[in-house]
């Protein structure tokens, strides 16, 4: 405080003036005069005019601490508001080109010092402090820039931990964006090929501070990526002032690591430096030669895992056609055992055909004895000597059932003629031939026994020997006849 | 990005070896495996034999046209590969 209290000119100025009242912008101020007629009528614009003369005069440079109140940044730029304290307050305005300059934004409720002249805005006969630089009290103005865009840049997710990318792990180039002719890029180099002697290393020359060096740097960043044959970058430069290190605070650094496809290390200054670049990159190294360190592997381990890695592999694959040999001695022993047992199989069959064989010969000898004997026997009982013996006896029998066939038919025709005599005696032909007839009917064909049972006029047929008769009856006589006499016949 | 590669070609030789060591696949599998593995580690250990070192420059021309330099960190010269804005 009093550093910038010495500073105040218009303590200056008024202890300079103090001693010759003359001089003073009050020895000129316009009071009113004693004399009416000498009276000086004043107009508005006149009067706000002097005012202001006065004022811009006597307060061409304050330093005035005070709160932000009422602040309004309206599209011209300029940026207005009201500084105040607890008991009273005054306007102010930032014009557009001193607020570019500001590395801070202002907000509300902030308490500053600032630097500025006293002058008067006419239109409205108000004063105010027209500022020309503005700090914020206690913190640095760097310190707020710094706190205000990492607070907006952490909102956006740029610090996110997700955001963060693995490191390659064996990186063939190495991408380093820093000052070509500071320590730190000799720090990195060295400690690099000390771990990793192999390693191929492309600069990207920036300057690291001053005007320009934030694109730069955002630059650098963006042309390694699009170089392409980089596997990880170090973003970095070794220790200096916080205003040194500004750059590494700038947003478009920020965004640059941000978007970039290559991971990217921050090691700026020491390991108290915290700088936005340090958030945003995917690690942060304390400084450039941790940096390296963090990057680079030991060449010699990588040799010697590799070395391990191919002995692991030809150990594993030895012991695995080990236990295939085994395996394979194993199954060998069993096949032989197999082998044997289908040689005794074998064996075993042999004997059971031969025994079949055997077996089948013998029952076909039975077999052939039986039809042996049977033959024997059917022989034996042969038919022939019956058929031979019976065949000589029929001409003998023949000539005997002859003789005795003509015998019987002979005797059968006598008897045979003499039944025929009779038979032709008792025959109604017979006795027709004798002269006897047979009346029938001629409506009923019943032979006519009584003559009552014919009528007068009926026609009745008469058998004859030889021939028939029709007859008529004439007339019926029935008690006559021979009742009592003897038949003709 | 010769460091992916090989960065590759490193996790794959270990996941074979972890494969081998394990010895669940069929033997013509391992013995497929087995020579990648062996190859992998020939290759990669070639690579690292023949990897140079090299320190060089990313310069910008005037046409914006970006070009390699040699760049050796303890020549004072190299206050000229800055570019000058």
């Amino acid at each position: 405080m009093a550093a910038w209290a010495r500073q105040l000119p218009w303590n200056e100025f008024a202890s300079s003036t103090r001693g010759d009242p003359s001089t003073s912008p009050r020895s000129r101020s316009f009071t009113p005069s004693q004399d009416p007629s000498s009276k000086r009528v004043l107009t508005v614009s006149e009067l706000t005019g002097l005012v202001r003369a006065s004022l811009e005069t006597d307060f061409p440079e304050v330093w005035l601490e005070g709160e932000i109140s009422n602040l309004r940044a309206p599209g011209s730029g300029h940026l207005y508001c009201t500084l105040k304290d607890d008991a009273a307050q005054i306007r102010a305005v930032l014009f557009r080109s001193t607020a570019g300059r500001l590395r801070f934004g202002l907000e509300d409720g902030l308490h500053v010092i600032v630097r500025g002249r006293v002058s008067v805005y006419e239109p409205r006969g108000e004063y105010q402090i027209i500022l020309e630089h503005v700090e914020p009290k206690g913190l640095g103005a760097l310190q707020l820039a710094f706190e205000q865009l990492r607070q907006r840049l952490a909102a956006e997710g740029l610090f996110d931990r997700e955001r963060k990318r693995p490191l390659p792990a064996f990186p063939r180039t190495v991408g380093i964006v820093t000052s070509p002719a500071g320590a730190a890029v000799r720090d990195i180099i060295s400690v690099l090929h000390r771990r990793c002697p192999i390693l191929a290393v492309l600069i990207a020359p920036v300057q690291v501070q001053g005007e320009g060096s934030a694109e730069q740097i955002a630059s650098a960043i963006r042309s390694l990526n699009e170089w392409g044959r980089v596997d990880v970058i170090i973003v970095g430069r070794g220790g200096g002032s916080l205003e040194d290190l500004w750059s590494f605070n700038d947003e478009r650094v920020v965004r640059a690591i941000v978007a970039s496809a290559i991971p990217v290390v921050s090691a700026v200054g020491h390991e108290t430096d915290m700088t936005l670049a340090d958030y945003a990159a995917d690690l942060r190294a304390p400084t450039p030669s941790a940096a390296a360190e963090a990057v680079a592997p030991v060449l010699s381990e990588v040799v010697e895992h590799l070395g391990t890695l191919a002995l692991r592999c030809r150990q594993a694959m030895g012991w695995r056609c080990g236990a295939e040999r085994r395996r394979l001695d194993l199954a060998l022993a069993q096949i032989a055992n197999v082998r044997f047992r289908i040689l005794e199989d074998m064996q075993r069959v042999d004997g059971a055909v031969v025994q079949m064989r055997q077996a089948v010969q013998d029952a076909l000898k039975g077999g052939w004895d039986t039809v042996h004997s049977v033959r024997h026997e059917l022989v034996g009982r042969s038919p022939e000597p019956f058929v031979r013996h019976g065949l000589g006896q029929v001409p003998q029998l023949r000539s005997r059932l002859d003789g005795a066939m003509r015998y019987v038919l002979n005797r059968r025709k006598q008897e045979a003629r003499s039944c025929l005599a009779s038979l032709n005696a008792l025959s109604p032909l017979g006795i027709l031939d004798r002269g006897y007839g047979i009346v029938e009917s001629l409506s009923t064909h019943q032979v006519i026994r009584d003559a009552r049972q014919v009528e007068v006029g009926e026609a009745v047929l008469a058998r004859l020997a030889r021939g028939k008769l029709r007859c008529l009856v004439e007339e019926v006589m029935a008690d006559l006849g021979l009742k009592s006499g003897s038949d003709p016949l | 990005m010769a460091g992916v590669k090989f960065e590759q070609a490193m996790a794959r030789l270990e996941a074979i070896v972890g494969e081998l060591e394990k010895g669940d696949l069929p033997l013509d599998e391992s013995l497929k495996i087995f020579e990648e593995g062996i190859r992998l580690s020939k290759n990669c250990l070639k690579v690292l034999e023949e990897a140079e070192r090299k320190i060089e420059v990313l310069v910008q021309d005037k046409n914006g046209k970006k070009q390699l330099r040699a760049f050796s960190p303890y020549d004072d010269d190299n206050h000229d590969s800055a570019p000058d804005s």
